[in-house]
């Protein structure tokens, strides 16, 4: 694919247009991504399968940007849309509920407790080369709840800002910063359980 | 500063500039806290692994 076609108006007729295949073949890829942020299978399916449909439709695409990038790009803005239409019809309220779990592994004048104190990690940077640790993380995404697990996801998978966070889930910025913390807190804490117990790097 | 709220300062620091006032305070604890300042290592990471995962 020729990525330095500079044309503007495709007065010229070789505008470079998202082919069909190619798309088609990120589609695993799309789905499980969907079914990460989303946590509903079909909702997933009916997303990926608009964002395919945009994409193919769309003559935005000019070989300017990776495919696959820009077809995930398209994605994320379908997702979005989702997610702002549900955030219009809660199904349950962003409670602050106080978290036991989270609590509990601090002592009553809020240092860690000795068992539970974070470890450090022994080279978590080759675990990165490692499918395990893929497979590791994607269950330990998985876990968490749904309220944390959605403002994270948002943020660190779909790369949005807190501030569009709060505003697309219409919640306050310090409940966004509750959530945000609740995730990365069990997100380690899942991470560490297992980091431990088996060694990711040999 | 105790380990909660230092957890809680190193979250919002991943998504927010802290003030002067709460770097400070933080870099403080962090000296002192060994738990805490591989809180915050493992929280580096596991941007970096979000970020990895994304473009996988």
């Amino acid at each position: 694919m020729n990525a330095n076609t500079e044309h503007g108006d495709g007065t010229n007729g070789d505008t470079l247009r998202p082919d069909a295949e190619q798309i088609a073949a990120l589609r695993e890829d799309m789905l499980r991504f969907a079914r990460l942020q989303l946590r509903d299978s079909h909702l997933a399916e009916d997303v990926v399968h608009e964002a395919i449909a945009a994409a193919l439709k769309s003559g935005d695409y000019q070989g300017r940007a990776r495919l696959k990038t820009w077809v995930f790009a398209i994605l994320r803005n379908k997702i979005v849309d989702v997610i702002r239409e549900r955030s219009r019809h809660p199904s349950e309220p962003y409670i602050e509920e106080p978290e036991p779990e989270l609590e509990g592994q601090f002592k009553a004048n809020g240092h860690w407790k000795r068992e539970q104190q974070p470890s450090a990690w022994h080279d978590p940077e080759t675990s990165l080369a490692n499918d395990q640790f893929w497979v590791l993380l994607e269950a330990c995404l998985n876990e968490l709840p749904e309220n944390p697990a959605r403002v994270f996801m948002m943020r660190e998978h779909l790369g949005l800002e807190v501030k569009e966070i709060c505003i697309e889930l219409a919640i306050s910025e310090s409940n966004c910063w509750v959530l945000m913390h609740r995730a990365r807190m069990r997100l380690r804490k899942c991470l560490e359980n297992h980091f431990m117990q088996q060694d990711m790097n040999s | 500063m105790n380990c909660k709220q230092a957890t809680e300062l190193m979250s919002q620091g991943q998504d927010r500039t802290l003030s002067k006032r709460e770097r400070m305070a933080l870099r403080l604890h962090l000296l002192i806290c060994k738990g805490c300042s591989n809180y915050s290592r493992q929280l580096a990471f596991i941007r970096e692994a979000m970020q990895r995962f994304r473009e996988r």
